[in-house]
């Protein structure tokens, strides 16, 4: 250290860097012993974990997850049971002789119906695309205005997006169809896609996850000079990534599983999961044949989840600023 | 923002001093100061009004009257239908019960077990974090598989619980898990948790990863000493939102339990012992085609969710302050 020269300046900055070597020392000081605390109680609870610890967590998490996917076991293996061993008594946790025929009768009968299959698979992927993709634009624009923006009535609407949350029932339904058929929407396309876009859960979700963001970040971008629509696609949606990539999940979810029931009577706009429906309600004892539709419903959704989940994992490495 | 509060601060004081024409005014230059905000709502909005507002504005007067949706206008009947409801239709008192009992069970107990695994689960490695939540979401995703519950249920020997449990020596006779008044409601509780681990523990996932780590750096130099600590004053204070998001999605999925309990235990079950309101409502509307009478029960049912959601809202807002 430089002693002979005595400027402000430098003795202010020499003052600064003793502070902070102490405080250092002090916090160094601090988590030592609070190592030491912890190592005698013979217990890890703190910020550093330890694998024994994980360990228990993961036995646990184990045995509980083997409840949860005990039903979706089953359902596999139902699936690729033959007819003879499905009333097999007592009934087996494994197919003895597995086959794929299920999946064959499957397609078969689907292929059998009026419209070919591949129509009904294009009509699943379109309306779960459109379904999807405007929901998730629509309700992330609401969402950011609905929980930064204060003008006249967002205190009005964010008060009715609750409300419409705890009121979805079959009664709605019904009012929704009498709506729909005054516009002539049914047996539409819209008829199936426009009521998932107006779901509600996602626009929830999205104002309360926006919520948590630092109002100084939205106030910086603005004094840069971004317009709201700037600040939503730029700042905003990036930092809410596992909120973004949740509802994304759950509408896709939504639309994938959507049955057009009494919306929609034409055979070629009809989706999966009602074709499946009708094959499942239509035939004799066909076990096999369900469990293998539910099978095949269920991938495309996993799909979704997993990208959509690693793709959290990634971006919440980096992400920063909060308040 | 903060300059717009600012500026509302300022003007409060002479709010009283506005006349009615000048308050006016001043909205509408609110409105046209911010019209970007109307600009990007107004997609949402206009689906959501056309689909979701309007149908449930149009149900609740719909409760007032005497509709089986064959015959316009409806015939208003007052308050006929509650009075109906409240005082002579006994399998609507036992449904309350039902529902109650579904609601205790898989309301608050699921809730709390969405919050614990999820935790549990952000404790762990990253690659495990995705498996897990993979595994306790699928439920959800499987979505109705409600046959394979049938299959485990099922009341003769090819069900798998009934075989499992003769072949340990514990029964010697099958039981009727889904036709037993005694067993039907237990088998329905138990579906009914497994399914509903849902949007609640996705959203407390995201909102568990979106916690910033340099707040537990920063909590362990303040002297926090154990996880339980942590939880409760870093862990649940950063994610009130996704909390009363969770809490929201729990009230309205366990008091509105219905396609579990008639798809395992049929309909009508056993003495009417799945029945929940929603089923009442169900019967009512799909299957008797009086709409009025079942916009009743489902208006009650709202009425007791919305005291639900305020005094949930009430004691999570409290304690995130």
């Amino acid at each position: 250290m430089a002693k002979k020269e005595l400027k402000p300046s430098q003795i202010q900055a020499q003052i600064e860097a003793e502070n902070a070597a102490a405080l250092e020392a002090l916090r160094k000081r601090r988590e030592k012993e609070h190592r030491k605390m912890e190592r005698s109680k013979g217990t890890n609870k703190q910020v550093g974990k330890s694998w024994k610890n994980d360990i228990g967590i993961f036995l646990f998490l184990t045995l509980l997850g083997a409840f949860m996917l005990l039903p979706i076991y089953i359902a596999i293996i139902t699936s690729l049971k033959p007819v003879n061993e499905i009333f097999l008594m007592p009934p087996r946790l494994y197919a003895i002789d597995p086959t794929t025929d299920n999946f064959k009768d499957l397609f078969v009968v689907a292929n059998n119906s009026w419209v070919p299959f591949s129509r009904n698979v294009f009509n699943s992927i379109f309306v779960t695309v459109a379904a999807t993709l405007f929901h998730v634009i629509f309700a992330c624009m609401a969402g950011f205005i609905l929980a930064k923006c204060r003008f006249p009535g967002c205190k009005a609407i964010n008060k009715i997006v609750v409300l419409a949350l705890l009121f979805n029932s079959q009664v709605t339904y019904i009012m929704q169809y009498i709506v729909m058929a005054k516009m002539g929407m049914i047996n539409t396309y819209s008829a199936l896609i426009f009521p998932l876009i107006a779901s509600s859960m996602g626009l929830y979700l999205m104002i309360q996850s926006v919520g948590q963001i630092p109002d100084a970040m939205i106030e910086a971008a603005k004094v840069d000079g971004a317009g709201l629509m700037r600040i939503c696609w730029g700042i905003v949606m990036p930092n809410s990534k596992p909120a973004l990539m949740t509802i994304i999940i759950f509408q896709f979810q939504a639309a994938w599983n959507s049955n057009g029931g009494s919306l929609v009577y034409d055979e070629a706009l009809k989706t999966i999961p009602t074709v499946v429906q009708q094959i499942a309600a239509a035939g004799i004892a066909r076990q096999g044949a369900i469990a293998a539709s539910a099978v095949v419903l269920m991938i495309p959704p996993l799909a979704i989840f997993i990208a959509a989940q690693s793709n959290v994992m990634e971006t919440m490495a980096h992400a920063g600023m909060k308040d | 923002m903060a300059a717009e509060t600012q500026k509302k601060e300022i003007l409060l004081p002479n709010e009283r001093k506005m006349t009615f024409k000048e308050k006016r005014a001043y909205t509408w230059h609110e409105m046209k100061r911010n019209y970007m905000c109307y600009v990007m709502l107004f997609p949402f909005m206009i689906f959501f009004l056309f689909f979701t507002v309007i149908p449930v504005v149009m149900s609740l007067p719909i409760g007032f009257t005497d509709f089986d949706m064959a015959h316009f206008p409806p015939k208003w009947v007052g308050f006929q239908n509650f009075y109906t409801l409240f005082l002579e239709d006994d399998v609507f008192i036992g449904s309350i019960r039902t529902t109650l009992i579904f609601a205790i069970f898989t309301g608050p107990l699921s809730y709390a077990l969405s919050f614990f695994l999820a935790w549990l689960i952000n404790e762990l490695h990253p690659v495990l974090k995705t498996v897990f939540t993979l595994i306790f979401y699928a439920p959800s995703m499987a979505g109705n598989i409600y046959f394979v519950w049938q299959l485990i249920f099922s009341g003769d020997s090819y069900g798998y619980l009934n075989a499992f449990l003769s072949e340990l020596g514990f029964t010697t006779a099958a039981i009727q898990w889904l036709t037993d008044g005694n067993y039907v409601l237990g088998c329905v509780i138990v579906v009914q948790l497994w399914v509903s681990m849902g949007a609640g523990f996705l959203a407390m996932r995201a909102g568990f990863q979106g916690i910033d780590k340099a707040m537990y750096e920063a909590g362990a130099i303040e002297g926090i000493s154990n996880r339980w600590q942590e939880l409760i004053y870093i862990t649940i204070p950063s994610m009130g939102p996704q909390l009363m998001f969770a809490a929201v999605m729990q009230i309205v999925s366990s008091f509105t339990v219905d396609l579990v309990g008639r798809n395992l235990a049929g309909f009508p079950s056993t003495d009417y012992k799945a029945h929940t309101i929603m089923t009442h409502a169900f019967d009512y509307g799909w299957i008797r085609y009086e709409m009025g009478y079942s916009s009743a029960i489902c208006f009650v049912l709202f009425l007791v969710m919305y005291l639900c959601n305020q005094l949930i809202s009430k004691i999570l807002g409290k304690y995130m302050n």
